[in-house]
């Protein structure tokens, strides 16, 4: 659905995207994460052809991008960064009017028109939105109103940046669910977000970009993956500890990950030793890791001077201290939270 | 696009509220020559308004040349200087283009717009500047049919001459009012600031009006875009003086052909990063 070979952007002296190979196929759910300002949105752009590459290639439903954009674009409902539309007309009148601006082929009749828009505000939750002008729309009802306007269309891909911005976690769970039905019926949706806990819980698949390269491309299947320890939670960590004996690499509280060995193997030793077990599973490993691994090396981020060790913690042996994470000056809580 | 264009630009409240004031001010005009009679002595003061005392049917004209100085420029650059970078400022530039929308007919549904706006202000003023003409300042010798108006240079001219006079008069101001509008609307193209276009406009305006009155810029002054604005009361002349008003198009036409141009060529290599 979508390719893009030796993609790469350059902004005046800054490379914003660096060679970058996507690898997008019908049906996927394709998360596209990383840190603000690592590239996300001026490939999202070029991909959309509102921004053209300096060198490289995309190709988007088969058509090459930007040369054939039209042709491509008409089966892409889209929403990149803020939603807009214009402040003094309804949420219904925002459609009607990007909806009769498309290519004359591709315009639905009236009739349709007007029923598609009743369903489309209705699938997004809008459907009471009436006719109050979009100057009065919270962000989330703009957020609401962007994603009606991608998807009105039905299309074959959905390209959306930061959909769930502005949205309170009902929201952010309704818009998932919308997505996943639509993925269901056949849509490839390409999500771009720096929301871990996003991607993780919809997508099938994740391309990671960290400082205009793309560091990882894989299937969620394969980031989650068993690491091969075991995870333990005990009433009585002190005598598993005792018990366990130097197997144990991590400790917090009452849940220990221990090394080498499988999941019967230590159930029955520690019940066999009288320790209540609460819970027990092999250790899978998170998108959390794979992204702070993937990132984190060579990484230009300056180590914080008061970092508090927890006492009660045993050091893993094979474990690699990462630079902490500064805090980006970019970050702005939001304040509008959405009331409905 | 360009029925999508239209219909945002007349569901606008600005449209009406610029027009309006545009016709507010030959109407205060009118009210004040009509109420105290005191016109500005014949070859002073802004073209033909010594006559319309006399003659409420020439008001149209004079109208139009109480608000081309800078009323009907700044409206024409508040429009063209919205039209890409007011689109872009909002967020909206990028909505229209994954539409998908061309980024040529884009651009051409917006100067489509523009020059039905100039052609509505144009013709409100006129059609203001008629009635209130024709209701303040009375119809001279309404009795005759045949010669109603006299001519700037002081022959009759029937109502029929001063109809088409007029007419090619509005499309001679149009077409000026194009030449601000391309230079807003290049602007427009290039920044995402309308505000910057508007005013970039204006100051082209202002810059070709102050060295039209150099004699130090004599070389260039043919040229400029202010250069023949106000030839349009030769069309009110007997014989007609055709000299200055051919002119006056034809170095409208080149600004409008080169700054469009440069409009289209500038908007479709252009990174939409708003």
């Amino acid at each position: 659905m979508i390719v893009t070979r030796g993609l790469t952007k350059r902004f005046g002296r800054t490379l914003a995207v660096d060679g970058i190979d996507l690898q997008v196929s019908e049906g996927d759910r394709y998360g596209f994460l990383g840190p603000n300002g690592s590239g996300k949105t001026t490939t999202v752009r070029m991909i959309l052809g509102l921004v053209f590459a300096t060198c490289g290639e995309i190709e988007v439903l088969g058509h090459p991008v930007p040369e054939r954009s039209a042709a491509a674009l008409v089966d892409v409902g889209a929403l990149v960064e803020a939603p807009a539309a214009y402040p003094h007309l309804s949420a219904r009148a925002n459609l009607d009017l990007l909806e009769a601006a498309g290519p004359r082929a591709h315009r639905l009749s009236r009739a349709l028109r007007r029923e598609r828009i009743d369903e489309t505000l209705e699938l997004v939750g809008l459907g009471g939105a009436g006719r109050r002008p979009v100057r009065a729309f919270s962000l989330g009802m703009r957020q609401r109103l962007g994603l009606a306007a991608a998807v009105m269309r039905r299309p074959r891909l959905l390209v959306l940046d930061e959909p769930t911005n502005g949205l309170d976690p009902q929201g952010i769970h309704e818009i998932r669910n919308l997505l996943e039905r639509l993925n269901a019926d056949g849509t490839t949706v390409f999500l771009s977000s720096h929301l871990l806990s996003e991607v993780e819980q919809l997508c099938t698949r994740v391309g990671v970009m960290d400082r205009g390269r793309l560091v990882a491309q894989l299937a969620m299947d394969d980031v989650r993956r068993p690491t091969g320890r075991t995870v333990v939670h005990v009433d009585d960590p002190g005598a598993a500890l005792d018990l366990l004996d130097g197997g144990v690499v991590e400790r917090d509280g009452g849940r220990l990950v221990v090394r080498d060995v499988t999941v019967p193997e230590l159930t029955r030793r520690l019940v066999g030793a009288g320790i209540a077990v609460q819970e027990v599973a092999p250790e899978r490993d998170s998108l959390e890791g794979l992204v702070l691994r993937v990132t984190g090396a060579g990484s230009d981020r300056v180590e914080r001077p008061d970092r508090v060790e927890r006492p009660d913690r045993v050091e893993r042996p094979d474990r690699v201290e990462r630079p902490d994470r500064v805090e980006r000056p970019d970050r702005v809580e939001r304040p509008d939270r959405v009331e409905r | 696009m360009i029925a999508v264009e239209l219909r945002k630009l007349l569901g606008r409240p600005r449209t009406w509220v610029s027009i309006g004031l545009l016709c507010l001010l030959p109407a205060i005009v009118a009210v004040l020559l009509a109420v105290t009679g005191i016109g500005p002595a014949p070859g002073e003061g802004p073209a033909l308004l010594s006559a319309v005392l006399s003659n409420g049917t020439l008001y149209p004209a004079a109208a139009l040349g109480l608000v081309l100085p800078i009323f009907l420029p700044a409206a024409v650059a508040v429009v063209a200087g919205d039209a890409v970078a007011g689109e872009s400022a909002a967020g909206t530039l990028r909505v229209l283009l994954v539409r998908p929308v061309g980024r040529t007919r884009l651009l051409v549904a917006k100067l489509v717009s523009v020059l039905v706006y100039t052609a509505l202000a144009v013709c409100s003023v006129a059609l203001t500047g008629y009635v209130v003409g024709v209701l303040l300042l009375g119809r001279a010798e309404p009795t005759t049919t045949t010669v109603t108006s006299l001519t700037v240079s002081g022959t009759p001219m029937t109502s029929g001459q001063l109809a088409w006079r007029t007419a090619l008069m509005l499309g001679y101001i149009g077409w000026s009012m194009l030449g601000v509008a391309s230079v807003s609307l290049f602007l427009s193209t290039l920044t995402d600031s309308p505000l910057g276009a508007t005013l970039g406009g204006l100051a082209v305006l202002v810059g070709s009006t102050v060295l039209v009155g150099l004699d130090a810029a004599e070389s260039v002054r043919g040229w400029l875009p202010t250069r023949y604005w106000l030839s349009w009361i030769d069309l009110f002349r007997d014989p007609i003086l055709w000299h200055d008003v051919q002119r006056g198009v034809l170095v409208q036409a080149i600004w409008i052909a080169v700054l469009l141009g440069a409009a289209w060529a500038a908007f479709s290599t252009r990174d939409v990063t708003s």
